[in-house]
């Protein structure tokens, strides 16, 4: 028993058959092929399926996806303009922030969302700001400083 | 020049973007879904399999021992461990039954209704109790037993450390397709693509050529996806050999937490003679880990922990023993550092202790003993880089503030509910296979010039984050006098590229980065002589002259080069909840020649939060044999809120023959900051920790 979806994702229109509880992280990336969504624990715990709902940061491996009725989501994949990086994209490149790529779409999302909030964030504000997303390569130094960095540009 | 230049990561925009391809963001036509049914219990006897009547069976492809066409062993050291248990088994969560579908969600539900019926055998738990040992080795340096009765003090000491879980964030998986015409093809998350093809030409009794196992993109291994990617690469085309479908097996985590390998847990002890001016005279180490319930990597494990267990010290009577015994726990294995973090904690951890029974700091302890250059190691080998421990301390002290930071804390009030500490460790880490074993793998490097005037690098060392595409792409422009740009990684693909050795103990920038420089150089002159495209050049391993070392004696020259370190934890210790802060963290290392800073220094500051990880709060939790804490809920690795500033400085010392002067580097972090804070950790409490991790509930009841 599917029902429809409809909703935006990326500023285009899709309309998906979805099971009643299925997971939107399971939409975006078996239905709409949006595969730079990730699941790393499935849980909640860590941020690497993160995606923006109607602006608002979620992880899609908690979220019904018939909640995203008529919901703007942005995923990893509209991010960047065309070939024209984002400035965190650009940024995470130059300063180190990614390693093994693995938590980075789910970190990228939760610095655009940060930033959109406040664009110049202390210190306290940008660790708080990404302590929902785990990163196992890094230790977050060059997370940070990649941030910092793009707030500068 | 872009050696020493920050260059960008060469999939790096992949990566920004979400474009790059990973197993699970992969699919074939017709596709099943595979999954895995283990024991829930750490022995016994197969009695049989039970297949609920409520799931139509019809529609799997199962597999079971019985459908194995070759040997049912995952080969690497030896032939122990089944890829699926008939009969008896050793560990929970050991595999029995494969399943597949092409609806995921039937298989969960299928996965459910199996169940293995079994009688108990009793388990061995703890190493104590273990009569079974995988390896051992006696390591012997001048005549340890004449030192006691001369010795002015002797201080033993204890200590343990846990299990840690390596917790890459893309967990394990693999996509299969085979049949006996065309032959095995694997793609999948992995370090070692030569690993997983030696396992399964066994499983499948075939020959090389039908073979093939190509990495995908991989999201983080740190030893993890060392081994176990065999077993999962052979789950899969069992299940696509029977189904004559391609197969995907992706573990969910609680699955990969509690199955696959983890860093084996130890026992240390010591016993120091020293001299009344702080001289160490004779240090007696036992060592012991736990190899879980088959051998695996256990062997080479110990012998990396073995080597470094007497550190960085210039002592002339040492005796290491060590052993890796057999438990019913599931086979514990890689994990970087790969045996050297169990056993420079003690160490430095001890020798904090045998500085204050000689009534020394702990500095001018270490600085009375640091090797120098011309002395030997507890191998025997003697140094020949010139080799500055001092000024390697003074200079994280510098950056620390240590002495007044010491003395500061030290006048603390001692009735405060919030404590300060600083501490720190001095270590060093091989690079490279241990001894011979370099010599042994004798890897090989290709390089191509391109019909279209650009440049292939041809290896099977992987991408995990570490930057081996990006170093490699560095290191083979500059011999070749071209633009990064103009360089390219080929896939690691077995079909298509050498075996340049597995992507394991910090020896792809150093070892294989060498043999790219040598092929590169190779590829110039051919180049030069002719105008034919492609051209392409091969260089294999050959050991720097001198290099000598004795198998049978453990003796000799252990590690080409090392890199010396010396990491500062500055804690805060809160008397009431009993949790230990990190409030800065110092690094400073001799690495040779850093290749790509910003790669280089992203190395250091991922393997101190790992450290920290271990030192504070990764606490397996092992229930019955099985790992009770198998979700990133409760099983705890630092976060953005958790890790101090990681403040990294290097000092380079050329490697004569590392390319450009550079050796390994991605083992050596994971070292040093365990012991490093709970020396921090003492000095803030005066408590004796002497296990890690150390985590409030530990450290409230030794208070």
């Amino acid at each position: 028993m599917r029902s429809e979806l409809k909703c935006t994702v990326n500023g285009v229109a899709r309309t998906a058959q979805v099971y009643p509880m299925a997971r939107l992280l399971d939409v975006l990336r078996e239905e709409m092929h949006l595969t730079g969504t990730k699941e790393g624990c499935g849980e909640g715990e860590c941020g690497a399926c993160s995606v923006l709902v109607d602006g608002e940061l979620v992880n899609s491996c908690l979220f019904p996806a018939l909640q995203a009725e008529g919901a703007n989501i942005r995923t990893i994949e509209g991010v960047a303009v065309g070939d024209k990086l984002h400035a965190v994209q650009e940024s995470f490149l130059l300063h180190g922030g990614a390693q093994c790529g693995m938590c980075t779409p789910g970190m990228i999302l939760a610095a655009v969302s940060l930033l959109e909030r406040i664009p110049h964030p202390t210190e306290a504000e940008i660790r708080n700001g990404l302590a929902g997303n785990l990163c196992r390569c890094t230790g977050y130094t060059k997370i940070f400083e990649s941030v910092v960095k793009a707030c500068e540009r | 020049m872009t050696v020493g230049q920050s260059v960008r990561r060469k999939e790096g925009r992949d990566k920004v973007t979400g474009a790059a391809v990973y197993v699970d963001d992969w699919s074939l036509p017709g596709m099943l879904h595979g999954a895995t049914i283990r024991t829930q219990s750490p022995r016994g006897r197969i009695r049989g399999i039970k297949f609920a009547p409520n799931i139509n069976w019809d529609e799997f492809v199962i597999v079971t021992a019985k459908d194995i066409p070759g040997r049912n062993a995952v080969l690497l050291i030896d032939d122990e461990q089944p890829y699926l248990a008939a009969e008896s088994f050793e560990h929970a969560e050991e595999p029995v039954v494969l399943i597949a579908h092409p609806d995921k969600h039937k298989v969960e539900e299928a996965r459910r209704a199996v169940t293995i019926e079994f009688d108990p055998l009793p388990p061995v738990l703890t190493m104590e109790d273990s009569s079974r040992v995988f390896k051992s080795f006696h390591m012997d340096k001048g005549d340890v037993d004449s030192v006691w009765a001369r010795a002015d003090f002797i201080v033993e000491g204890e200590y343990s450390t846990g299990a840690q879980e390596q917790l890459y964030i893309e967990n394990n998986g693999m996509i299969a397709v085979a049949n006996s015409q065309d032959g095995v093809t694997v793609w999948g998350s992995l370090q070692c693509p030569y690993y997983v093809h030696k396992a399964l030409k066994g499983l499948f009794d075939l020959p090389d050529e039908k073979i093939r196992v190509v990495q995908m993109e991989t999201g983080g291994g740190f030893g993890g996806k060392e081994e176990y990617p065999s077993m999962i690469a052979g789950h899969a085309a069992l299940l696509a050999w029977k189904s004559g479908k391609p197969v995907k097996i992706i573990y969910d985590r609680a699955e990969d937490m509690a199955a696959t390998t983890k860093r084996h847990p130890s026992v240390t002890r010591h016993k120091t003679a020293v001299s009344k001016d702080g001289k160490l005279v004779g240090m007696e180490i036992d060592f012991a880990i736990d190899g879980g319930a088959y051998m695996t990597l256990s062997p080479v494990v110990l012998s990396r922990g073995t080597i470094h267990a007497a550190g960085p010290y210039s002592c002339p009577n040492v005796r290491v023993r060590s052993r890796a015994v057999a438990t019913n726990y599931p086979p514990h294995g890689a994990f970087r550092g790969f045996g050297a973090p169990q056993s420079i904690f003690a160490l430095e951890r001890h020798m904090d202790r045998v500085a204050a029974a000689v009534g020394l700091s702990p500095e001018e302890f270490r600085r009375r003993n640091f090797i120098k250059q011309g002395e030997t190691t507890a191998t025997g080998q003697v140094i020949s880089e010139a080799v500055d421990m001092n000024g390697l301390m003074e200079r994280a002290f510098a950056a620390i503030d240590y002495y007044a930071k010491r003395k500061q804390f030290a006048a603390q009030d001692p009735s405060a509910l919030r404590r300060k500490g600083i501490g720190f460790a001095t270590f060093m880490h091989g690079a490279g296979f241990t001894g011979s074993g370099e010599d042994y793998l004798k890897s090989v490097v290709g390089i191509e010039a391109t019909a279209n005037g650009r440049f292939r690098i041809l290896v099977a060392s992987t991408e995990i984050g570490q930057g081996t595409n990006t170093i490699l792409c560095q290191i083979a422009a500059d011999t070749l006098g071209v633009a990064y740009e103009s360089i390219e990684m080929a896939k690691p693909d077995t079909a298509s590229v050498p075996n340049s050795g597995p992507t394991v103990a910090s020896r792809t920038c150093m070892i294989v980065g060498k043999l790219v420089e040598s092929a590169a150089i190779g590829l110039k002159q051919m180049m030069a002589a002719s105008p034919d495209r492609p051209l392409r050049a091969f260089s294999q391993y050959k050991a720097p002259p001198g290099i000598r070392w004795d198998d049978e004696k453990y003796q000799g020259d252990a590690y080409g080069a090392y890199g010396w370190a010396v990491y500062v934890a500055e804690v805060t210790v809160d008397l009431l909840t009993w949790e230990t802060r990190v409030d800065d963290f110092v690094a400073v290392q001799e690495v040779g020649k850093v290749i790509n800073p910003v790669l280089a220094a992203g190395q250091i500051e991922g393997g101190v939060a790992q450290g920290i990880g271990y030192a504070l709060y990764e606490n397996v939790v092992w229930k019955d044999g099985r790992m009770a804490n198998n979700q990133m809920t409760n099983y705890i690795m630092p976060t953005a809120a958790d890790v101090p500033p990681i403040r990294v400085y290097f000092a380079e010392t050329p490697y004569k023959y590392g390319p450009s002067g550079a050796k390994g580097i991605g083992e050596l972090p994971h070292d040093g900051p365990a012991p490093a804070i709970l020396n921090a950790v003492e000095h803030a409490t005066g408590l004796r920790v002497n296990h890690a991790p150390l985590t409030p509930e530990l450290l409230c009841a030794l208070s």
